[in-house]
């Protein structure tokens, strides 16, 4: 029954632990927390055992209700979707580790809600890697906003208006992609993936189908915050609790960077978005602006949450760049990115978590070289997470940016190539600043923080190590992951 | 913010009313697969039903028809009614909602059809009880 | 003028983007924001009509079934579903602006993003 059902379990189960979760925890509010984990580390063993069945590049898929496409939804099974699958569950339970012990300190007395929604913010992501009808990826897609809205809007004082702002935008581009969607119907008749790919590659090309294309790439960049889109990013941010932060960075923008993936090359294609209309290379240079916007306004900023919110900004360009070069070295640079990111970005924001428990800020003008000292653990986690962000080898960042050039030197778009280096320049830049005043300042005992006594707890200690050390792992292992993995799932036409 | 007063037409008229809006809503309900309804329609009348009395006569006399913890117990309960239909036709051998595989014994015609009708009901109890329970959140801090 | 569906979505498209940009009250944002989500789903809505077709309801006086007869329900579910997640998004954003409103003391965007500013 497991692997007759395994497409479907993982959203299936943690929408039943939300849901359960309030009736479960009623009497006893500590039950949360390990119900939560569980349920978690289920999702990480399935999403294992879902890229076991698929990783030598064939697709299983699974239709509910019984009913065949293109009549029924269809969830889908290949090596792209397993593999994201994986990356966003592991990094999500190791946040959940870490939001055990930070969880109450920031968000006293709410915490059976708040890991309702994110057990519901879990299930509308997975939900959206392994959909493989359009509409469906709609629905699921709001349910992760909406928990999304909620679980920002809960942190401090200015974190109510980061929320509603982020909602209206967030609510503008899902109604652009649900208006594609319109469009795409009336011009196809079909809503499935599978279906559409096959019939978009014989249809003529005619206006709606460039206005559907055009609406859902507009729709979807405005979830990923490419470049001019990003508006919201920032506030969100910043202003979320810890855990909140360390959730949305590295799972919201990559899903939406996967949504892109899946419609510009799997379900239109390589024919109508490089040859028929530029769309690739406008996607390529608003992503090359915003890699070197969120690199450049990153050093100006005085608290490390928000520099960190515009590093995800440059961040998120990479992956827009390796879409845009349409080859295979560049693809591959991009998916290997969106494992690479979730995995730093996710280290780094645990690290500020642990940084707002032990000392009550996270303001980089105030940190001293008592920092390095009273917690040697949290500042390594940062050094190999920082490292690794400006592309030291044998870090993973490093392996990432290697085939992005590799991709751009292919197809002689020197401007990228610059791009790319410049921007890790930068970005060398802004990491150091860190560094300097955790090495070098020394710090004088009359300051104000009087909270810098504790050590780190052990619980946030060790996810934080968990995920730092483990980018050591991921670049040295690189080459099997390209080989074995990612390299089937190169789509048609490159 | 004026005081709430009660005014008597408003309260004769709504009273007399409101069980019709209810009756109304469980017609649509359980009607919803030969007219259009179905689960959020008529669980979008039922909260209507609900809410009128609440707006004419005031929380707490209002409390006494719906109370207002009852709320979110209440949409729980009517998706899981909903999750645990399609969740048996999985155990069971189908696919998750895959009404002909549900234990009942009944042909499997009768058995899609007694499946979208207990999900239809799980919908309605759900969107019913959590549309007042927006409204009551949100009116929490006022006094009458 | 067969082009009339079209044309009023486009207008109530631009008018709720015109709300959810220009205004600076936040509820007038959130009118906004519900402009558009009902214009999105006018337009599945206006795809779905036939010529002489009538609604998708067995009528047993049009003889055998045939889909020629009855306009597509598809939409008109999917946009069932659309019009479920607009309820849900403007319940969770009026909550968030009685909220703000509580905390900040004003609904007016300018002054907001001032006493955001402040501690």
């Amino acid at each position: 029954m497991i692997s007759h059902n395994s497409p479907a379990l993982i959203p299936l189960i943690s929408l039943g632990s939300a849901i359960a979760l309030p009736l479960i925890a009623f009497k006893k509010k500590a039950l949360a927390h390990p119900f939560t984990l569980l349920v978690s580390f289920t999702m990480v063993i399935l999403s294992f055992y879902n890229i076991a069945r698929v990783w030598q590049g064939e697709r299983i898929t699974y239709h509910f209700g019984g009913w065949l496409p293109p009549v029924g939804i269809e969830y889908l099974l290949d090596p792209l979707s397993a593999f994201i699958a994986c990356v966003i569950n592991t990094v999500a339970f190791f946040v959940l580790i870490h939001a055990g012990g930070i969880l109450e300190r920031e968000v006293p007395h709410r915490t059976v809600p708040y890991y309702a929604l994110i057990l519901l913010f879990l299930c509308g992501a997975n939900g959206i890697i392994i959909t493989g009808d359009v509409f469906n990826l709609y629905v699921f897609l709001e349910i992760f906003s909406l928990a999304g809205y909620g679980l920002i809007a809960v942190g401090e004082r200015a974190a109510v208006v980061a929320s509603f702002r982020y909602l209206i935008l967030g609510t503008l581009g899902a109604s652009f992609y649900l208006l594609g969607v319109g469009f795409l119907y009336i011009v196809t008749g079909s809503l499935n993936m599978a279906d559409l790919k096959r019939i978009i590659a014989v249809i003529p090309v005619n206006p709606a189908l460039i206005a559907a294309l055009a609406l859902m790439v507009t729709g979807m960049a405005l979830k990923m915050a490419l470049f001019p889109l990003h508006g919201w990013l920032p506030d969100a941010y910043t202003y979320a609790p810890s855990t909140t932060s360390a959730l949305i960075a590295p799972i919201g923008t990559k899903v939406a960077a996967y949504v892109l993936i899946r419609l510009l090359f799997f379900v239109f294609g390589i024919k109508i978005t490089v040859d028929t209309i530029p769309l690739l290379d406008v996607i390529g240079y608003m992503a090359a602006a915003g890699v070197l916007y969120g690199s450049l306004l990153a050093i100006a900023q005085k608290e490390m949450k928000r520099m960190l919110a515009y590093s995800s900004v440059a961040q998120i360009g990479y992956i827009g760049i390796g879409l845009s070069l349409a080859n295979p070295m560049g693809y591959i640079g991009a998916v290997l990115h969106i494992l690479n990111h979730a995995f730093m970005k996710g280290a780094l924001f645990l690290v500020a978590g642990n940084l707002r428990n032990g000392s009550g800020h996270s303001e980089i003008p105030r940190f001293d070289a008592r920092l390095r000292k009273k917690y040697p653990g949290g500042m390594a986690a940062f050094s190999v997470a920082a490292l690794s962000m400006i592309g030291i080898p044998p870090m993973a960042g490093f392996f990432s940016k290697w085939y992005l050039s590799l991709g751009a030197v292919e197809k002689s778009n020197w401007v990228m190539l610059a791009v790319i280096l410049i921007s890790s320049l930068l970005n060398a830049v802004y990491f150091t600043r860190i560094w300097e005043r955790v090495y070098l300042i020394k710090g004088n005992e009359e300051n104000d923080d009087t909270l810098l006594q504790e050590k780190e707890p052990l619980i946030l200690l060790v996810p934080t190590l968990i995920l730092s050390f483990s980018l050591i792992l991921l670049g040295l292992g690189n080459s099997f992951l390209v080989t074995k993995i990612i390299a089937r799932i190169i789509p048609p036409g490159m | 913010m004026r005081r709430f007063r009660r005014n008597i037409i408003i309260l004769m008229v709504s009273k007399m009313v409101a069980p019709y809006i209810m009756l109304f809503a469980f017609y649509v309900i359980f009607h919803g697969h030969l007219s259009p309804g179905g689960g959020f329609q008529g669980g979008t009348l039922l909260s209507a039903a609900i809410l009128l009395m609440r707006l004419t006569a005031g929380i707490k006399l209002g409390e006494r028809q719906f109370k207002r913890i009852l709320g979110t117990p209440l949409g729980s309960l009517g998706v899981l009614i909903y999750f645990g239909v399609g969740f048996l036709a999985l155990l069971w051998g189908g696919e998750f909602l895959n009404y002909a595989y549900l234990p009942f014994g009944l042909t499997p015609e009768k058995l899609r059809y007694l499946g979208i009708l207990l999900v239809e009901i799980g919908v309605g109890i759900a969107v019913a009880a959590i549309l007042v329970s927006i409204y009551d959140d949100l009116l929490e801090h006022n006094n009458e | 003028m067969s082009n009339f569906a079209y044309i009023s979505v486009a207008i109530l498209l631009t008018l709720g983007i015109y709300g959810m940009v220009l205004k600076k009250n936040l509820v007038k944002k959130l009118i906004g924001m519900t402009i558009l989500q009902v214009a999105v789903i006018m337009f599945f809505i206006a795809s779905a009509v036939k010529g002489g077709a009538t609604v998708p309801v067995l009528d047993e006086r049009l003889g055998i079934p045939n889909p020629i007869h009855y306009i597509s329900p598809l939409q008109h579910c999917l946009m069932l579903t659309a019009i479920v997640v607009g309820v849900a998004t403007s319940g969770v954003a009026f909550a968030l602006a009685i909220l703000i409103y509580r905390r900040f003391k004003t609904l007016d965007e300018g002054i907001l993003l001032q006493r955001m500013g402040e501690k």
